[in-house]
């Protein structure tokens, strides 16, 4: 066993209200560059649709994360590593910008520049690349935003498999979900796989994915192996960038941008301890709706003694196991069994997990309307089709999603006789195996979702990585050097112009339009 | 006059462009890691892409190779195989077959690049150069077969590699060799070596960036220590 520790993320998707604040603020933070324009670390999308870049679930077409041949062996979809090399001059599963979007910014200075005219003057869009007009926005990290565009389109959405999914584009039974998306921080990494420079590596102290940016020579297999499609070609820089996890704050003990700013509160942040050394074994699994399950098995429990044995042996810090037993994403995904990872059929074993959302059901059975069993509805009877969930979350296998439904009934349920009808009715917790001091709990963590319930991330400064639990001479050598920053930042002489390439395009992000 | 012009550019200039090559390289992996990329422009637009990039790559590393064993393998040593008349005959077909796909790729790739609104638009002056002065070099290079063609015997190649032999192993009167050779074989190689010393000024450095490494790598993932 060897233990490590990660800092994962759940987003409750039940209470997610599509608003865009975690996508604006990240772009605001990481992609207000020239370059990722089009980039979005990231973003919302509404399902069903086929998302952004378009269709990128669909790993028949992309040919993202891995696959497990005959042996048992997995390895990456794109193929091994002489087939991938060969592909190097001309990546045959490469999106093109398209697949995103064209990236553009509105003429703003023609609306005060325009000379007098008969029409009003319009602010047309321009490509922030040939500086060209462009008749209109193809597509978008939001493009199908609350059910936007024909079913017919959207309903090209992966989760649809093995549904009969005419129903749905009927508008009497038509549903929808909001679904945020960044970089899984995978326990198996596409990405860190099919990078043939080794520039993409996984942080052995808190599991944080990242691109070395001085070692990328922009290979861009990265960008075809991520099956989630959350690795970006900055088309400027020639280096591919992705989600950082905001790691310079997770260092400090604060949440990621999209978490601190989410109005929703959906998002939680957490320690998971996990056996890496039973990673391969975890995501070779032969039936791909076993996956989710093998993932779990190789989370450790906090409070085990040997398991904390392990980990103090392995380098975990005390204040990370502290912080373990604390986790809201252990308890979430392991204790209550709620929240579960994008995909488990992609085998990257993925470490941003999801709670799946309810969907309109209360008031018609109230209403006598839907069939129940007398204590909760019948979830199979909810708005959003458990199978499009559980294609989405577990590999296609139902019962896990809808035990974790039934719960969030149940404990609606339950907090309604309690606060409203005055009179607690154990009988709805029993029925989906829960007791009172767990779905108390719950419903503190998930509901009320207070700051310090929803984020316990221990710090983890670069003092902490010496021979003793708070390295003086590290913290010293570290006082006042450079911070972080992007490319050459740090380099005392770095120059805008210089003799090793001079960037070809300015930043769009004040509206300026490039004149070709 | 015209001996020492000859001496210079075939004479001094190899030492001065391989040396810029060599240092300005070190120095700007050293200093400017960030700008060390393949500089790939298929996100914007990979029509094309796949022949063109595949014909061109193959075409020119085949080329490289084929250069490099036809001019530095002592005469010595491959007539323990075969006569140099031989030699010539297999370097003017391989290099024949190799050029054309090259160039058929960069014909390709040089259209994109001049006339595609997205490519234009993101191309350093560097990118277009290079393309440009690397078509060139190749139809030069094409332009060398009908000359060599008049010297069945393998004599100029036995010239240009002595020529080569002597840089490397940094032997006086190398340029010598050359003095008497076809006007396509002096453009040839002075065009080769100004290549070599806008190097490191270029696209061009990435292949110095070969991931061989990746094979060696066990298994697939990465995982950094701090430290």
């Amino acid at each position: 066993m060897k233990v490590r520790a990660q800092i994962g993320m759940v987003l409750n998707l039940d209470k997610c209200i599509g608003c865009h604040t975690c996508s604006v603020t990240c772009k605001n933070v990481w992609t207000s560059r020239a370059g990722v324009e089009y980039a979005w670390f990231n973003n919302v999308e509404t399902k069903p649709g086929v998302g952004y870049p378009r269709n990128w679930e669909d790993q028949d077409r992309w040919n993202g994360g891995w696959k497990r041949k005959s042996s048992g062996k997995i390895q990456p979809k794109m193929g091994g590593k002489f087939r991938l090399l060969a592909n190097i001059f001309a990546n045959p599963d490469l999106p093109e910008i398209d697949d995103y979007y064209e990236p553009f910014t509105f003429d703003y200075a023609h609306l005060q520049q325009s000379g007098e005219s008969k029409d009003v003057p319009t602010a047309r869009a321009h490509s922030v690349i040939t500086g060209d007009k462009m008749e209109k926005p193809e597509w978008g990290p939001n493009w199908e935003e609350i059910l936007g565009g024909e079913f017919v389109k959207r309903s090209q959405d992966y989760n649809f498999k093995d549904i009969e999914k005419d129903m749905y584009g009927e508008f009497e039974n038509t549903f929808m979900m909001y679904l945020p998306r960044l970089c899984e921080h995978c326990l198996n990494p596409a990405c860190v796989a099919s990078c043939p420079s080794g520039a993409i590596y996984k942080r052995e102290e808190d599991g944080i994915v990242l691109i070395d940016q001085d070692k990328c020579r922009g290979w861009r297999m990265c960008v075809s192996g991520c099956p989630y499609k959350k690795i970006y070609f900055n088309w400027q820089s020639g280096k591919s960038e992705k989600c950082t996890f905001c790691f310079p704050r997770i260092e400090n003990g604060e949440p990621t941008v999209c978490s601190e700013t989410c109005v929703g509160r959906i998002r939680y942040l957490g320690v998971m301890l996990y056996d890496a050394d039973r990673i391969e074994e975890a995501a070779s699994v032969a039936d791909e709706g076993a996956l989710y399950e093998a993932q779990c098995d190789i989370f450790l429990d906090p409070n085990d003694p040997d398991v904390i044995a392990a980990a103090k042996r392995d380098g975990v810090p005390d204040s990370w196991l502290e912080a373990a037993k604390a986790s809201p994403v252990y308890k979430m995904a392991m204790e209550w069994k709620v929240a579960f990872p994008l995909h488990p059929e992609y085998r990257t074993l993925p470490m941003v997990w999801y709670i799946p959302p309810l969907s309109p059901i209360q008031s018609k059975w109230e209403e006598g309307q839907i069939e129940d069993d007398g204590v909760i509805p019948d979830v199979s009877k909810l708005r959003i089709p458990v199978k499009y969930l559980a294609n989405m979350l577990t590999g296609g296998k139902e019962q896990p999603v809808a035990h974790a439904l039934e719960r969030m009934l149940a404990m609606r349920a339950y907090m309604r006789t309690r606060h409203v009808d005055g009179a607690a009715d154990d009988n709805i917790l029993d029925h989906v195996g829960l007791d009172v001091k767990t779905v108390d709990e719950m419903y503190k963590v998930m509901a009320i979702a207070n700051y310090e319930d929803r984020y316990v991330i221990p710090t983890n400064h670069r003092e902490y990585a010496g021979d003793t639990p708070f390295d003086n001479d590290i913290a010293f050598a570290s006082r006042s050097e450079c911070g972080f920053s992007f490319g050459n930042g740090c380099s005392g002489g770095a120059t805008k112009k210089s003799l090793f390439g001079t960037p070809t395009h300015n930043n769009s992000m004040n509206g300026i339009v490039r004149r070709g | 006059m015209a001996s020492y012009l000859n001496e210079f550019v075939f004479g001094i200039y190899p030492y001065i462009a391989i040396v810029i090559m060599i240092v300005g390289s070190i120095f700007r992996y050293d200093q400017d890691p960030y700008s060390w990329k393949a500089d790939s422009s298929q996100l914007l637009r990979k029509k094309g892409l796949r022949l063109g990039s595949n014909l061109f790559h193959i075409g020119i590393i085949l080329l490289f190779f084929g250069h490099l064993v036809g001019l530095l393998t002592p005469e010595s040593v491959y007539h323990l195989v075969m006569s140099a008349a031989t030699k010539q005959k297999m370097a003017m077909i391989a290099g024949g077959i190799f050029g054309a796909m090259c160039f058929v790729g960069m014909t390709m790739l040089l259209v994109r690049r001049l006339t595609d609104p997205r490519i234009r638009a993101t191309s350093k002056t560097s990118d277009t150069l290079i393309l440009l002065i690397l078509y060139i070099q190749l139809i030069l290079g094409l332009g060398t077969i009908p000359f060599s063609a008049q010297h069945p015997d393998g004599s100029s190649m036995i010239a240009l590699a002595n020529w080569a032999q002597h840089i490397i192993t940094f032997r006086g009167g190398a340029a010598d060799y050359v003095m008497h050779e076809a006007l396509v074989f002096k453009l040839h190689i002075f065009l080769g070596l100004t290549i070599f010393l806008i190097f490191p000024f270029t696209r061009l450095v990435h292949v110095f960036s070969v991931p061989i490494k990746y094979f060696v790598r066990s298994g697939y993932q990465v995982v950094r220590k701090r430290g």
